[in-house]
C-alpha cells in the first residue's frame, strides 16, 4: 500500500517541482538574453488556461492518443526512483527496462494521435520526432547496458545503491557525458528541438492541437522531463535524501537550459549524423572501457 | 451581459494572465511585433507569447490593411481558433482604410467582418502603444468584457452577409489542385 502513496507522491513532485522548473527555466532563458521574462508560476497559469478553452476533437483515434501518451507518461513517472531505494514506490518494477519499455507507450501514444489529426505537419512532426528517437536511444542505451553489465543490475534503486562509493559520474565520466547529450535531445532541449520547430513545420506534432488537448499534452511533457532527468540522476550522479535529489534534478535542469539557451537549431540530418559521429563513438569507447575494466 | 459563474472568473483571470498569439501578419504593422517581443520591451513578462498555428492561439493580431485575398484567409483562420478568443486591430488601415482607403482591392473597416476587441490608433502603433493596447485587452478579459467571440456567434448571418458582400464567397480555393 505505501507504494500507491509512493507513487502518488511522485507524481505530485513531478507535476508541481517540474512545472516550476519550467518557469524558472524561462526565466533564466529571458536573463541570458537580456529580458525580464514570465514570472515563475508562468507554467502554472498556461497549463490551466489551456485546459480552461473549449477545443476541437479530430475524430476517436487522436482524443485516444492524447489519452494514450498521458497515461504512458503518467504511468512511467510513478515508477521510477526518487534518488534512493527509500522514495522507490514499486522496488521490484524499478526495472531499466520496464522504465523504458512504458516510457515507449507515451511517444507511441502521441505519435499516433497527432498523425490521427490527418495534418501533413503533425506527420513531418512525428517522423521527425520518431528519428531523432533513433538518434538518441541507441548512444544512450550502449552507455546503459555497459553501466548495466558493470553492476549486473538493471534495477535503477540496485543502481543507486551501488554509487555509495562513487558517483558513476566520476566512475564512468564518458558515458555520463555522452548520457547528458543524449538527455538533451530526450527533453527536445534547443539544438534537437528539431520535432517540434516552430518556424519550419509550425511545431510539428502539435499543429492540430487545441485548448484540453495542448494542456494535456503539456502535462505529459511535463511527466517526460520529470522522468528522463529522474533517470539521468539516479544513473549518474548517486543517491542522497529526498532535497539531494532534488537539488541535483535542478542543476541538471538549469545546465540544460543554459545550454538551450544559446544555440540554434540542427537540421535532421546534421542531429543523426552528430549523435551517431562522437556520441556514439564514445560510448562504445565507454563499453570497451567498462569490459576491460579500466574504470576509475 | 449575463453573470459570469465563480468558474467563468477564474479562467478569465487565467486567460489574462497568458495570451497566446497568433503568428499571422498581414500588413506594415507586423513590423513592430519583433522589437515588442525581444529585448527592448519584451512582452513575455505579461504571459504573451507567440504560437505557430490557429488552434493553439488565443489572439489574432491584424496587423494593418487586409485585401479582399488576405481576408478569406483571415477568416478561415479566425474560424479555426479555440473558443475564447480575441481580435486586435492594428494602425488606422483596419479601423477606416487608413491612407488605403480608396484602394480597390482592401476593406476598410474590419469589424463589419470579423469581430475586434481592441483598436490600436496610428500608422504605424509603436511598441509602446501595442504593450498598452495588451495591457487595456488583458484588463477587458479580466472584466469579462472581451466578448468578439460570443459576439461573432450570436450575430453569425450579419457577419457572414457581410463578407459576401465583399467578397463574393468566402471559399478558399485551392489554387494547385482544382
Ligand atoms: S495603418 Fe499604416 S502602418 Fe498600418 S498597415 Fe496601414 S498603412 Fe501600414
Amino acid at each position: 500500500m505505501t507504494g500507491v502513496y509512493k507513487a502518488i507522491f511522485n507524481l505530485a513532485i513531478a507535476f508541481f517541482f517540474v512545472l516550476t522548473l519550467e518557469g524558472i527555466g524561462r526565466k533564466i532563458t529571458a536573463r541570458v538574453q537580456r529580458r525580464i521574462g514570465p514570472p515563475w508560476y508562468q507554467s502554472f497559469i498556461d497549463v490551466f488556461k489551456a485546459l480552461s478553452k473549449h477545443p476541437f476533437s479530430n475524430g476517436w483515434i487522436f482524443d485516444f492518443g492524447v489519452l494514450m501518451a498521458l497515461g504512458g507518461a503518467i504511468a512511467t513517472a510513478a515508477i521510477v526512483p526518487m534518488g534512493s531505494t527509500f522514495w522507490t514506490p514499486f522496488p521490484n518494477t524499478d526495472n531499466f527496462f520496464v522504465i523504458m519499455y512504458l516510457f515507449a507507450v507515451g511517444a507511441l501514444g502521441m505519435a499516433m494521435g497527432m498523425v490521427g489529426s490527418g495534418n501533413p505537419w503533425a506527420s513531418i512532426g512525428v517522423t521527425r520526432a520518431l528519428t531523432q528517437m533513433l538518434g538518441y536511444e541507441l548512444p544512450y542505451l550502449i552507455v546503459l547496458a555497459s553501466m548495466m553489465f558493470y553492476y549486473k543490475t538493471a534495477s535503477i534503486h540496485l543502481l543507486i545503491e551501488k554509487q555509495a562509493g562513487g558517483w558513476n559520474l566520476l566512475v564512468m565520466p564518458i558515458g555520463a557525458i555522452v548520457a547528458f547529450i543524449s538527455l538533451l535531445g530526450m527533453l527536445g532541449k534547443k539544438p534537437f528541438d528539431i520535432a517540434i520547430a516552430p518556424a519550419e513545420i509550425a511545431s510539428g506534432p502539435m499543429v492540430e492541437l487545441s485548448g484540453k488537448y495542448l494542456g494535456l499534452l503539456h502535462i505529459m511533457h511535463v511527466f517526460s522531463i520529470f522522468v528522463e532527468i529522474t533517470l539521468f540522476v539516479d544513473v549518474f550522479l548517486g543517491g542522497g535524501n529526498f532535497w539531494w535529489f532534488l537539488l541535483k534534478f535542478l542543476i541538471v535542469w538549469i545546465l540544460a537550459v543554459l545550454i538551450s539557451s544559446v544555440l540554434p537549431r540542427f537540421r535532421i540530418e546534421q542531429m543523426l549524423k552528430f549523435y551517431w559521429g562522437v556520441p556514439l563513438g564514445l560510448a562504445f569507447l565507454n563499453a570497451f572501457f567498462v569490459l576491460m575494466g579500466w574504470t576509475l | 451581459m449575463k453573470e459570469r459563474t465563480v468558474w467563468e472568473q477564474i479562467a478569465d483571470q487565467l486567460r489574462s494572465r497568458s495570451i497566446w498569439m497568433l503568428h499571422y501578419c498581414t500588413g506594415c504593422g507586423a513590423m513592430e511585433l519583433p522589437p515588442t517581443m525581444t529585448a527592448r520591451f519584451d512582452m513575455e513578462r505579461f504571459g504573451i507569447m507567440p504560437m505557430a498555428t490557429p488552434r493553439q492561439a488565443d489572439i489574432l493580431l491584424i496587423t494593418g490593411y487586409l485585401n479582399t485575398k488576405t481576408l478569406r484567409r483571415v477568416i478561415y483562420t479566425y474560424e479555426q481558433m479555440a473558443d475564447p478568443k480575441y481580435v486586435i486591430g492594428f494602425g488606422s488601415c483596419t479601423i477606416n482604410g487608413g491612407i488605403y482607403y480608396d484602394s480597390y482591392s482592401t476593406i476598410n473597416r474590419l469589424d463589419y467582418y470579423i469581430p475586434v476587441d481592441v483598436y490600436i490608433a496610428g500608422c504605424m502603433p509603436r511598441p509602446e502603444a501595442i504593450l498598452e493596447a495588451f495591457q487595456y485587452l488583458m484588463e477587458k478579459i479580466r472584466k469579462g468584457e472581451a466578448d468578439g467571440w460570443k459576439r461573432y456567434k450570436e450575430n453569425y448571418e450579419w457577419y457572414k452577409q457581410n463578407q459576401i458582400r465583399s467578397l463574393g464567397e468566402v471559399y478558399v480555393h485551392d489554387e494547385f489542385h482544382e
